[in-house]
């Protein structure tokens, strides 16, 4: 039994038997893979390399014969060599860290733009949004998905959207307050950040405020997060999740059971991988989630491998949808961290630091979490080359490093410089992060 | 002319110093000057030892990790009286030259004379203009000598 009153964007899709859902997806997968084998010059020599042709790609049982897509194919064939489109139909980019010094970048078609705005207009309605509601937006509106998921999501509701972006907390919540905005997108530290601010200025949610619901997502988070956003905020905290690489936010959602994120699986179709072997998991089993697009134009993506591990259910939800659920993300089979909602790799960082003049390869970086929100730390080994005698000197290299890694990774990191040789140097693998919050 | 100074990288702990100045005490180099810049995350101590045992000291603190390197500064005289350093950066101010850390030599200061461990924004015109003022400035030869 529903424990509340449930909204659905979309009910003909979002409550699809799991039959006809299947059979919608097999068609869709088959268009999908040909429109990919014909465009797509990548994608035709893996499918010939493994010997599979489109025609045999007939339902969602034949997606085992596809190959696998990474993160660093998007760095190969950056910016455009994916584009199963016409250049000229891509009506947007949108990007997100690689794995080294660029970024990735993802292509939308018009209607790859149609199919993102769904997912997150459902994403918003499950959370209690209606075309009454004020969406505030605090999610950066750029390159990274957030913002612009947010905003179009509310934009095909209805409802007003207010478009803050990130930072300025103070003017942010001088505008949830004069606004009166019912709904809340960011990061779960920022909305606790947010709401420890609001409480800090005495301010009391329900009187001053008018939030009732969040959309918090872009990172990992818990269950002890979310009471505390609930209780500083009074909002329901809704879990989201996505990727620019197969649209953005809103791939997949939790409505207000908060009992798993539904998976927009009319549009993209998720399995669960052994990491190790690449074998398909039943459901129910912990695992790496791959993700292949079934209705994107632009760049869609075939078993794109998330390396975000979690377990599948497709249990019938309370709230009604038929949609699978995808847990919480429990770890990640690479050394990915996510900072602040940005998507960091060390070998991004590596890659800034051996490219510095005198700066030796040697790091340690360390996360924390302070004041609700999340820090990085870039312990550099110090050289000869980089000492000078004035701490004049010695603020402007470590200045330097800071802007670098800045203007490459895209977030605020504090730099630290250390003795040589005072990090542990390892026989195998270098152990390079130490992750000090309790996630 | 210049003299040299040994600068060390410290990591901003307890025990570092204590440290340097262990190693060096051991190899019986006397440390005749010594001044500690800090920041929250890292020092620096600066030391003027003989020129003789810059090298030894170089090897010792090398080999034990430290980063360490030799540059130049000036050695300055003033008078030990109210005034007398601030005549001095009168001095170096009207030259346009900046101070970037000055610390105190003891060693040897006597007849009402205070010396003084001087890095200036440009080290050259600095030597220059106590030159041309009258500023006695000690050679390395006389460092070694005390």
């Amino acid at each position: 039994m529903p424990t509340r009153e449930h909204l659905i964007y979309n009910p003909a899709r979002e409550c699809m038997s799991r039959d006809e859902l299947r059979a919608w997806q097999g068609a869709r997968l088959a268009e999908t893979v040909k429109r990919e084998y014909e465009n797509v010059p990548m994608y035709r020599a893996r499918m010939d390399d493994k010997g599979v042709k489109p025609e045999d790609i007939r339902s969602v049982e034949d997606l085992k014969y596809l190959p696998f897509m990474e993160k660093t194919d998007l760095r190969d064939y950056y910016p455009f060599d994916l584009l199963a489109s016409p250049r000229s139909e891509i009506v947007r980019i949108h990007g997100s860290s690689g794995t080294t010094g660029k970024p990735i970048v993802s292509g939308y078609t018009a209607n790859d733009v149609e199919v993102w705005s769904e997912m997150m207009a459902r994403t918003l309605t499950a959370a209690g949004c209606t075309k009454e509601d004020i969406v505030h937006v605090s999610y950066g509106l750029g390159l990274f998905t957030g913002g612009f998921g947010a905003y179009q999501g509310a934009n095909r509701i209805g409802a007003m959207v207010v478009p803050m972006s990130s930072g300025n907390t103070q003017r942010q919540i001088m505008m949830m307050k004069d606004l009166g905005s019912t709904i809340l997108c960011c990061t779960p530290s920022y909305a606790t950040y947010l709401g420890e601010t609001i409480r800090e200025m005495g301010l009391v949610p329900g009187r001053d405020l008018k939030l009732k619901a969040g959309c918090f997502g872009a990172e990992p988070w818990t269950e002890e997060m979310r009471l505390r956003i609930e209780e500083l905020l009074g909002v329901d905290a809704c879990d989201i999740y996505g990727l620019t690489e197969i649209a953005g936010p809103g791939v997949a959602f939790e409505c207000l059971e908060k009992h798993g994120m539904h998976i927009n699986e009319d549009h993209v179709i998720a399995e669960i991988i052994n990491p190790a072997t690449g074998e398909q998991l039943p459901y129910g089993e912990s695992g790496e989630l791959v993700f292949t697009t079934i209705t994107k134009t632009g760049m869609p993506m075939m078993r794109y491998r998330t390396h975000d591990i979690c377990t599948l259910t497709d249990e019938q939800c309370a709230c009604g949808r038929t949609l699978a659920r995808m847990g919480r993300i429990t770890g990640r089979t690479d050394d990915m961290l996510v900072i602040r909602g940005v998507n960091v790799f060390p070998s991004q960082i590596e890659t800034v630091l051996v490219s510095t003049h005198g700066v030796a390869p040697h790091y340690m970086l360390i996360v924390d979490r302070v004041n609700s929100s999340d820090t990085l730390e870039v312990q550099v080994e110090l050289t000869e080359d980089m000492f000078g005698d004035t701490i004049g000197h010695m603020e402007a290299v470590r200045k330097h490093i800071t802007n670098q890694i800045k203007s490459v990774v895209g977030i605020a990191t504090k730099v630290s410089l250390v003795p040589p040789k005072s990090i542990p140097r390892s026989e195998g693998k270098a152990k390079r992060v130490i992750d000090k919050r309790k996630l | 002319m210049f003299i040299k100074q040994i600068s060390v990288f410290l990591e901003n702990k307890v025990g570092v110093l204590r440290e340097v100045s262990e190693l060096l005490g051991r190899a019986n180099i006397d440390m005749m000057a010594l001044a500690v810049a800090d920041t929250q995350s890292f020092g620096i101590v600066r030391i003027i030892v003989k020129d003789h045992e810059i090298d030894p000291a170089l090897d010792i603190l090398r080999a034990n990790g430290y980063i360490a390197k030799v540059n130049n500064v000036i050695c300055a005289e003033v008078q030990d009286k109210p005034m007398g350093l601030a005549s001095l950066l009168a001095i170096i101010e009207e030259a346009g030259l900046s101070v970037e850390y000055m610390y105190s030599f003891l060693r040897g200061s006597t007849g009402g004379r205070a010396r003084m461990i001087l890095r200036l924004s440009d080290g050259q015109k600095g030597l220059k203009v106590f030159d041309l003022h009258g500023i006695r400035v000690l050679e390395q030869a006389e460092i070694d000598a005390l």
